[in-house]
């Protein structure tokens, strides 16, 4: 999961180190804020611990071993922010000292593991801690592990479709999303998954018979605004139009008259020519429903970016309803 | 080799590799002698330069450089290949050579490998080895206390940095210590553990080491505020350009920039 260089184009290691900056400089401020003048000891101190838990040969059923990235442990004992901090700094060392991950690829990997994972193992925890922390702890680590190597497969499969010398040959990561998603995620399901649920299920019990106090100062004292990180990610949506043309299998019947998507698809299907016209059961079903906001562009909006950010808006705003409707009819 | 032995081993390797680049710094080699700032500005400016061309050609030029470097800087080849190298291949290699077939082209004569797939494949381990080549060279010839101070050239926050310095200290710490709990706990083992048994071994020494860094970082705050530490980092400064210096850091932006406008 710790991105080497070479694997990413400059550009997208410029945009994850842009990404990760607001969340670092949140997250210090908040941090420094709360700790004060424990946080240069407190910070170090976790971070090592991350660094040596990660070294750490785990024995998993079936006779394999993983290793843990302590994500999970690191967001339940620390809280989000301190272990945003806390994962990068671990991260860098590891990239400096040992080429485990890239220089370049410092912000690309602090991005999926330490700021998605520590948000992600947040979310899953904080509900489930008061009633079963144990399994809480063990869930938050296995899906933010997941969510981070998930995050990894998307940045190594969009290199091929960004970027090709002029033979065609992928200058970067050539794997397509099609192989970079079930290669990476078979893996993090079934072997380091489970590593990182069981070190973060497995500490947290050992703490609650050892040292409960630990688990208070965490995840768990205080709130997330997890609205303002929400709002971060919605603001950085448009970064999604840097993404050319239809992911594959995502076209719709016109693309199949239009000489250049007609391009793009044979491409993205080892050169195998699109039919002429559009499948004739794709055209009828195509028209059965058409969307307001189709292709992430409600046609009110002139801008292509400011749709997107729209979009994106009302798509959030529709997820959390729904839930909210949900939890009221469970009650 | 068993789970207790494979981790120790794991961890001793670690630490040996943490050390050994700490003697390698102390040296007196051709970088050792660079001012930190030129020399970290510089490689940086050639692993960047490594990723931005997109010719073969240029890369390959780039790791010739950064093995002359290597030389000239007194670290052994054999340490290089065995360090970087053969790990770097080995994790590239198994994504790159499926690439020879997977990637669509043309076939080279009849075989199911492509012209853009030897191109890809090229691309990635060249990439891949420049780049790991010319970090290695950084940490292999700069002390860490250096390093640290030269991120402040970067406007790198001194909070920031000062965690970072602490963070590798205490590392070797924790590291010595998970390495002394396993070691003690396998001269205590006769015969072969079970998988719950290792996994119960694993998370508690784990446990064990995090409750031990959480009172080791009370201890050490204590000892901070003792010494009158007040939440304000400061970073002595103490670095001076001379002429060697500036012709060092012009020779590597020349490179990196003749790397990148042959390699457009």
């Amino acid at each position: 999961m710790h991105i080497p260089d070479g694997y990413l184009s400059p550009a997208t290691c410029a945009t994850m180190y842009a990404a990760s900056a607001p969340f670092w400089y949140v997250a210090l401020r908040r941090v420094r804020k709360k700790l004060h003048t424990k946080l240069v000891p407190r910070v170090s101190l976790f971070a090592a611990f991350s660094f040596v838990v990660m070294m750490f040969n785990l024995p998993l059923p079936g006779g394999t071993t993983g290793h843990a990235v302590g994500i999970g442990l690191a967001t339940v004992v620390l809280g989000p922010w301190a272990a945003m901090l806390a994962v990068s700094i671990a991260i860098v060392i590891q990239a400096l000292f040992f080429g485990d991950g890239g220089i370049t690829a410092i912000g690309a990997n602090c991005f999926n593991m330490a700021i998605v994972g520590a948000l992600v193992a947040y979310a899953v925890y904080r509900p489930l801690s008061k009633r079963w922390p144990v399994a809480g702890a063990g869930l938050a680590g296995y899906i933010a592990i997941n969510a981070s190597a998930l995050l990894a497969a998307i940045e190594f499969g969009l290199q091929p479709v960004w970027y090709r010398d002029a033979a065609g040959a992928p200058l970067y990561c050539p794997y397509p999303l099609s192989v970079t998603i079930p290669a990476m995620m078979i893996g993090h399901l079934t072997i380091a998954g489970f590593a990182e649920l069981f070190i973060s299920a497995g500490v947290v019990a050992f703490l609650r018979r050892s040292d409960p106090a630990m688990l208070e100062s965490g995840a768990v004292s205080r709130p997330v605004p997890i609205w303002a990180a929400l709002g971060v990610l919605l603001v950085l949506t448009p970064l999604g139009i840097l993404a050319a043309g239809s992911a594959w299998g995502e076209w719709v019947a016109s693309d199949f008259s239009n000489p250049a998507t007609r391009a793009q698809i044979a491409a993205q299907s080892l050169h195998q020519q699109p039919p002429a016209q559009a499948p004739r059961g794709l055209a009828r079903l195509s028209t059965l429903w058409t969307a307001p906001f189709a292709r992430y562009a409600p046609p009110f909006v002139n801008s292509i970016s400011f749709g997107y950010l729209l979009s994106a808006m009302f798509g959030t705003g529709l997820v959390l309803l729904s839930c909210i409707a949900v939890i009221r009819l469970l009650r | 080799m068993t789970f207790l032995e494979k981790t120790v081993e794991g961890i001793y390797g670690a630490m040996t590799r943490a050390l050994e680049a700490e003697h390698s710094a102390a040296r007196t080699g051709m970088l050792q002698q660079f001012d930190p700032r030129a020399k970290t500005l510089g490689l940086f400016a050639l692993i960047a330069a490594s990723a931005l061309s997109r010719r073969l050609w240029p890369i390959g030029a780039l790791l010739i450089v950064a093995i002359v470097l290597t030389v000239l800087s007194r670290i052994s080849i054999r340490t290089l290949v065995s360090r970087v190298w053969v790990g770097a291949f080995l994790f590239t290699g198994a994504i790159a050579i499926p690439a020879l077939f997977l990637t669509p082209g043309t076939p080279i004569g009849s075989s199911p490998i492509t012209r853009q797939g030897v191109t890809t494949a090229s691309f990635l381990i060249l990439r891949v080895e420049t780049a790991t080549t010319l970090a290695m060279l950084l940490v292999f010839t700069t002390p860490w206390a250096h390093v640290l101070k030269t991120l402040r050239v970067f406007r790198v926050p001194a909070l920031l940095v000062a965690i970072l310095g602490m963070t590798w200290r205490y590392i070797l710490l924790l590291l010595e210590t998970a390495h002394d709990m396993f070691e003690s706990r396998r001269s205590r083992t006769i015969g072969a553990l079970r998988g719950p048994e290792q996994r119960h071994i694993a998370v508690a020494t784990a446990g064990v080491l995090l409750n031990r860094s959480s009172q080791l970082s009370g201890d050490v705050f204590l000892a901070m505020q003792s010494r009158g530490f007040r939440g304000e980092v400061r970073v002595l400064d103490d670095f001076r350009m001379a002429l060697r210096d500036w012709f060092a850091l012009a020779g590597f932006a020349a490179f990196a920039a003749a790397a990148v406008w042959a390699g457009r």
